[in-house]
């Protein structure tokens, strides 16, 4: 359990209990993940805060994603994939056998690495998720939805005059944000994002970062990114996976100036990764 | 005497890419040593080069030698006859070559005229001749060709972009032998259509309601002239691919949606195969399945339903036919569900959509052209089957788009027409030239369609 320096564990350190979560939103214990042999995540421990933003950081391979995919059940897909341990979201376990995964994929929804807007106009693409929900009663409604969501995602003043365009022929940045407004639409409490700067320019990503940062008002976030300088940027917690371990986590701030692991101080000081 | 030729081309080859080769590595020795230059090509390139070299002109000689040689000799043999055995025509010529070719390798020819032996004996001479011709003359332009190799090598020799450039003569030829044949074949098929329709209207054909093809050998007989409206046929294609896509849309669809999304890798390594032997069952076989099974299942069906059911039957055609189909759409709808990216499912699932959903409004509308292209390759398979037809829906050239009477397709005819003794000029034979081009136009139209919507697709994901 020493490994896993779960955020409300107060053994590690003296300053944990400045670094506990008041308000969590998700809480992961003891979360064990395997690929067929392959064991991805020993023993995560981690409390993730309402209506913040949480950053994994972390090599690649050390199971940021795993963990991220654990939240929405999205590891149901792969067939050779085995997650046990424990993981509620506001009290309630989502590996209960009686939970419905549809919806608790619409209550909490993801952003992935590569943009994949679907091959319909961009107005579908939002109109999307709120459809198969049945969110809106008229044609007016769903608009309003769509408008709404392009909007949060600061996309509808590029797009308004275009919505019956297709999505894949936006540039990525923008496709990226269309994923955003697209995951908003469905009015999730969480929204998991995979990296979802790694394809777009600078530019693109100060963009994403203001979105995020606005959109933490209203939802809880949890981010994976290999820049440490994004984490520092839009995080408000940073939690440090390295090799299926979840090292530490706790207020960024707290993780960037004094990290109490030996690992994390390499990790972020470029030694290793 | 080819094979022996082939066997010292083989040898050949060998020999000269060896001696290439050797060239080669000692370059490549050379190069270590300081001062040497270094090797361009690596020394099998070299050999490589010199094979070729010596190899290809033997082969061209081989075939510009393969259709005259023959020829010459049975002129020699031929004009070394007595006077009064000379043939006069073309019946005469090939008994008469039938009996030296015999006598030349030894046989006996009982009734054989007493002056044939010389012609025998002249047949052997020049063969023989003809023969070393060819082996002498092969051997020298291998020569040629390999001491013109050989001499060229050197440490800075590019062996490797001219093997490159051979590979891609090479690779070419056997194109242009594709492409030609087919422009060939519609060449061919397009002229006695022409012909045909100089006898025939042309429009007579396209539009006219009766087909009746059976010309009467003598002027004065009934029916002197036969009748060759297509519209039957067409009808009749168009009835039978219409009840098979009725079969194997759906089905074809469905149970490539199941492999590709619903199936566990174990269900779909063995459903998979299974499905695609059906691609592999000749067309015969499922002929005779449809007109000893399926036919008479439906006219028993139908006269207890009241109906009145031909015993051949284009609805026993067209489902047996779209049995036949189901792997065409399936395997390849299987394909370009595959083809959607991973992405697109997660970005739906991630948003809470089910499978069925998931499917309905993501995966298939990607899909689409992909599967309207599967489904144009099934309905060109389908409107070229002939054996199920002949067997199962019967000859009659009705004007019907009833299921339960016997229609006829366009292939069936054709294969009518052509089958037994025909004049090769009459008008009822050259006919079927014109219907085998109808039916080529219209799956050329069909293909190019599948292929502009594949083509378009694969811009959407690229
Ligand atoms: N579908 C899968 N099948 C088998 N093994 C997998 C699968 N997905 C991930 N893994 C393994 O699980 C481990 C963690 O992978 P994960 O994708 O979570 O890493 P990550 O931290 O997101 O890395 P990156 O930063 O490169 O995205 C890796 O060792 C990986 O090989
Ligand atoms: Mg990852």
């Amino acid at each position: 359990m020493d490994a896993t320096a779960a955020l409300t564990t107060p053994s590690a350190t003296g300053a944990a209990s400045a670094d506990a979560v008041a308000n969590p939103k998700i809480v992961a214990k003891n979360v064990n993940v395997h690929y067929g042999e392959k064991h991805a995540l020993k023993d995560v421990s981690v409390d993730i805060a309402e209506r913040a933003v949480t950053a994994f950081i972390g090599p690649s391979g050390c199971g940021k994603s795993t963990f991220l995919r654990c939240i929405n059940r999205m590891n149901d897909t792969i067939s050779i994939c085995r997650v046990t341990g424990r993981i509620t979201i506001d009290e309630q376990d989502i590996y209960d056998p009686s939970l419905d995964v549809v919806q608790l994929r619409a209550r909490v929804g993801m952003v992935f690495q590569k943009p994949n807007p679907f091959p319909k106009s961009i107005y579908e693409n939002v109109a999307y998720g709120p459809r198969i929900h049945g969110f809106a009663r008229s044609k007016a409604e769903l608009d309003e939805i769509v408008e709404d969501s392009l909007r949060k995602a600061s996309l509808w003043n590029e797009v308004k005059d275009r919505l019956d365009d297709s999505g894949t022929g936006l540039s990525g940045g923008q496709q990226q944000r269309l994923c955003i407004a697209r995951a908003i639409a469905v009015s999730p409490e969480i929204i998991l994002m995979d990296e979802p700067c790694s394809a777009l320019d600078p530019i693109a990503t100060a963009k994403i970062e203001e979105l995020i940062d606005e959109l933490r008002q209203n939802f809880t976030i949890v981010i994976v990114t290999h820049s440490m300088q994004q984490a520092a940027r839009v995080s408000q917690r940073t939690a440090f996976f390295h090799l299926g371990v979840l090292v530490e986590g706790g207020p960024t701030e707290r993780i960037f100036t004094s990290p109490n692991d030996r690992r994390t101080q390499d990790y972020i000081t470029g030694r290793f990764g | 005497m080819t094979l022996i030729y082939i066997v010292a081309m083989v040898l050949v080859g060998v020999g000269a890419y060896l001696t290439g080769r050797q060239k080669g590595v000692a370059f490549a020795v050379a190069g270590v040593a300081p001062g040497g230059a270094r090797m361009h090509s690596l020394p099998s390139y070299h050999g490589f080069y010199v094979a070729v070299a010596a190899v290809a002109p033997m082969l061209l000689l081989l075939l510009l030698w393969q259709p005259f040689a023959p020829r010459f000799v049975e002129m020699q043999a031929l004009s070394s006859l007595p006077q009064h055995l000379v043939p006069t025509d073309e019946l005469q010529r090939s008994t008469r070559m039938r009996e030296i070719v015999t006598l030349a390798n030894g046989g006996q020819v009982p009734d054989a005229p007493a002056g044939v032996q010389a012609g025998a004996d002249a047949f052997v001479l020049w063969r023989g001749l003809a023969d070393w011709a060819l082996l002498i003359f092969g051997g020298a332009l291998a020569l040629v060709g390999f001491g013109w190799a050989t001499r060229q090598l050197s440490p800075e020799f590019r062996a490797r972009n001219r093997v490159e450039r051979v590979v891609k003569v090479v690779l070419l030829a056997c194109s242009a032998v594709a492409v030609l044949t087919t422009v060939g074949i519609v060449f061919s098929v397009l002229f006695e259509t022409l012909r045909f329709f100089s006898k025939y209207p042309w429009y007579d054909f396209l539009f006219g309601l009766q087909w009746s093809p059976q010309t009467a050998i003598r002027a004065d007989q009934v029916g002197a002239s036969g009748s060759f409206g297509a519209v039957p046929l067409f009808a009749g294609t168009t009835l039978i691919m219409l009840i098979a896509m009725t079969v194997a849309g759906p089905i074809g669809l469905f149970s490539a949606i199941y492999m590709a999304e619903y199936a566990s890798p174990r269900v779909r390594g063995i459903a998979k195969p299974v499905l695609e032997v059906l691609a592999g069952v000749p067309t015969v076989v499922f002929g005779f399945f449809a007109a000893l099974t399926v036919a008479p299942f439906i006219r028993n069906t139908g006269e207890m339903l009241g109906l009145n059911v031909a015993s051949e039957s284009a609805l026993a055609a067209g489902l047996v036919m779209g049995v036949m189909i189901i792997p065409f759409v399936s395997s390849l709808s299987d394909d370009v569900i595959n083809a959607v990216p991973q992405s697109l499912r997660d970005g739906s699932y991630g948003m809470g959509a089910t499978k069925s959903e998931t499917i309905k409004k993501v995966i298939l509308p990607a899909a689409l052209p992909g599967i309207v292209s599967a489904f144009m390759l099934a309905i060109s398979r389908a409107v070229g089957e002939t054996m199920i037809v002949v067997m199962a829906a019967g000859l009659a050239g009705n004007l019907t788009f009833n299921p339960l009477e016997a229609v006829t397709t366009v292939t069936v005819q054709i294969k009518t027409l052509l089958v037994g003794d025909q004049e090769f000029d009459s008008a009822k034979t050259l006919s079927a030239f014109a219907l085998g081009f109808v039916l080529f136009f219209f799956t050329l139209v069909l293909n190019f369609i599948a292929l502009r919507i594949v083509q378009k697709y694969r811009e959407q994901y690229d």
